[in-house]
């Protein structure tokens, strides 16, 4: 048990004298990065790779199980069709890319041509290959956890710091807001929310205001994953406010912007990283739960949890098409098992209270 | 005590206030209701239909008649289930909810308590591992992973048990244990840092010393460490549970509370939806208390009053 008790573990960078042991990530930490970082550049960068486009309906080859018909094959879709504008085939076989992913698009066919590798694992009951599905739909998945991530940093933390620092009245007022969203069942609000926003009309409102379906979605996601930020940054203030350095320092004459820059921050960014690597995974698990259920990403856009809620409909008794269930849950479960060990990683790497 | 319980409780109502008020102004802000479907009665009889349930009268006087009939514990009509009032139908899917979660939450406390203790007992060691591991899947996995693989594995390939349907005991036992290891894994978690850290408090130390077997420690003494983070995970969770988890019952085809919170979501059912919101929150402020009344009465050093 490693208990060795690490003396400066609670004092601020600036003031260590004793070279603090080093502690290093852990193998589990490690391979996890290693496989988040896989995830991440296949998001980025699916619009480059030689995959079907996630759209092209092949009715002819529907349920095709992995690994069946020709896997290296030149695609007609990839190319205008007769009367059509140059590249009115970019928005048929992928919807309405961003100029970016657009780009890659072209520079995808530049470098390959029209050849991909098609059927690798499997092709829905409309023929679309599954593979592209799930490499577009990472990029819905970790979208919300962007999204979620910056609001919990921009809302959450500063939340938690001005009631925390503030201490007193506003402390009360800031938190007792929390508290009401906290005792509220949230995931069946947000349910709630999800459907009355999606109410046609309401959704040709927004619409016009240039609020799609997504954004919507990922708003109310965002709104709601913020709070147990702004509790844990809250106390963790409150222990700083009171620490003895941080005394010390103010009886030394620090201004009040030095404590916080020299002597706050660093200590609180420990505690920040570890939540945030908390909250990411529960905000894609939540994701895929809504989609999952209907509620959450719509058709054609394609999400993990969306793929698997298809998948799981297409695990019917005789002959289930297995692999539409098991491939997206793999990619999901994958990527959250890997966000929990890396949050446990750097728990134990930036957590000075926890010794194991 | 008392004082805490009227704080409490004043709390627990002003929420339900608003989350009543804020999913009340929402559902009559949203357009379609219930009788805007293609096929529409003539307009005398909408209008005749309106005034009978009060729907002509201007917003905040709904409001308040409506919440009348709240407080005498009418939750309305159900906008899709034809001759059903959210009540009845609140009252049928609780049966399958709380059996379901019932069987799970046991099942839950069981094995996550056990596999806790056994792999706080040799921390590092290889049962200790193995446990950290499964608890890792089983608290970052999707549920519905879970119950899909169980589908596909228990009852399509090796045919043990039944698909699905409600019922009989067999029924129950995937879905209960689909359901169950979630909560199973976040106990084990709970526990094995409740006892890991009561190892090396001085209580343990002092018994160490008289001389009492590891068994005996780990048993009777550490153990305790575990109790106060577990009941404190358990007030929540059973609240949830009992509500029904909503991806099991879903897969599973199970009529409980959760299924039909979804079908009234997708279905855009207000009256239904909205009154399962109520239920959800008020089960959850009251297992915040009775979980803060638990936690004063096993440990005297917690002050209920502050």
């Amino acid at each position: 048990m490693g208990t060795s008790p690490e003396p400066m573990a609670a004092v601020s960078s600036s003031m260590e004298v004793l070279p603090r042991p080093r502690r290093t990530m852990p193998l589990s930490g490690r391979l996890a990065t290693g496989v988040l970082a896989i995830v991440v550049l296949v998001a980025v960068f699916v619009p480059l790779a030689p995959l079907p486009s996630p759209r092209t309906v092949d009715t002819a080859r529907s349920l095709e199980p992995p690994l069946q018909g020709r896997l290296l094959e030149e695609l007609p879709e990839l190319m205008p069709r007769e009367g059509e504008a140059s590249d009115a085939w970019i928005e048929r076989g992928f919807g309405d890319l961003g100029l970016v992913s657009r780009l890659m698009v072209q520079g995808r066919v530049a470098l390959f041509g029209r050849w991909a590798f098609s059927g690798v694992l499997g092709r829905d009951e409309l023929g679309r290959d599954l593979c592209a599905r799930i490499c577009w739909g990472a990029r819905v998945s970790l979208a919300v956890a962007l999204v979620a991530a910056v609001v919990t940093l921009l809302v959450g933390v500063p939340w938690g710091a001005v009631a925390g620092w503030a201490g007193g009245r506003v402390d009360d007022a800031m938190m007792r807001a929390v508290d009401v969203l906290n005792s509220i069942p949230l995931v069946f609000l947000v349910v709630f929310l999800v459907t009355v926003l999606g109410e046609d009309s309401i959704r040709l409102a927004l619409d016009r205001l240039g609020i799609g379906r997504l954004a919507i979605f990922f708003l109310v996601v965002a709104a709601v994953s913020w709070l147990s930020m702004a509790r844990i940054v809250r106390g963790r203030l409150l222990e700083l406010r009171d620490a003895t350095y941080v005394e010390a320092a103010r009886a030394s004459g620090a201004s009040p912007a030095r404590i916080l820059l020299r002597h706050v921050v660093p200590n609180l960014a420990g505690t920040v990283v570890v939540t945030l690597s908390l909250t990411v995974p529960r905000v894609m698990l939540f994701e895929s739960f809504l989609s999952f259920l209907g509620l959450g990403v719509q058709p054609p856009d394609v999400s993990w949890g969306l793929l698997a809620n298809a998948g799981l409909k297409a695990l019917i008794p005789i002959d289930p098409a297995w692999w539409l269930f098991v491939f997206p849950s793999a990619a999901l479960a994958v990527t959250l098992l890997a966000l929990g060990f890396l949050g446990d990683a750097l728990e134990t790497l930036l957590d000075p209270r926890r010794h194991r | 005590m008392i004082a805490f319980l009227v704080r409490r409780v004043t709390w627990l109502v002003a929420t339900l206030l608003v989350v009543y008020t804020v999913t009340f102004f929402l559902m009559r802000a949203v357009p379609g209701g219930p009788f805007s479907s293609e096929r529409q009665p003539p307009p005398e009889i909408r209008e005749a239909i309106a005034r009978r349930y009060k729907l002509d009268l201007p917003l905040s006087q709904q409001y308040v008649t409506e919440l009348t009939r709240l407080l005498r514990g009418d939750l309305g009509m159900s906008f899709r289930l034809a001759d059903y009032s959210v009540g009845e139908v609140i009252a049928e899917g609780w049966q399958a909810s709380a059996s379901l979660g019932t069987v799970a939450m046991v099942l839950a406390i069981l094995v996550g308590g056990a596999a806790g203790v056994v792999s706080a007992a040799r921390p590092g060691g290889l049962i200790d591992g193995a446990v950290r591991t499964f608890t890792m899947v089983g608290i970052s996995l999707p549920s519905f992973a879970l119950a899909g693989v169980a589908v596909l594995l228990v009852v399509y390939e090796w045919r043990l048990l039944p698909a699905a349907g409600w019922g009989t005991l067999p029924q129950l036992i995937l879905p209960a244990g689909c359901l169950g290891a979630v909560y199973a894994a976040e106990i084990a978690r709970l526990v094995r840092s409740g006892v890991v850290e009561a190892m090396q408090s001085d209580w343990v130390r002092t018994a160490r010393a008289k001389g009492a077997s590891h068994r005996r420690i780990v048993l009777h003494h550490a153990v305790r460490g575990a109790v106060g983070p577990v009941v404190s995970f358990l007030g929540p969770a059973i609240a949830g549970i009992l509500t029904g988890s909503v991806v099991v019952e879903k897969v599973f085809a199970i009529p409980g509370i959760g299924y039909h919170f979804i079908e009234a979501a997708t279905t855009r059912d207000y009256t239904l939806a909205m009154g399962l919101v109520l239920l959800y929150t008020l089960l959850l402020g009251v297992a915040g208390i009775l979980v803060d009344l638990v936690q004063a009465a096993l440990d005297p050093r917690i002050n209920l009053e502050k």
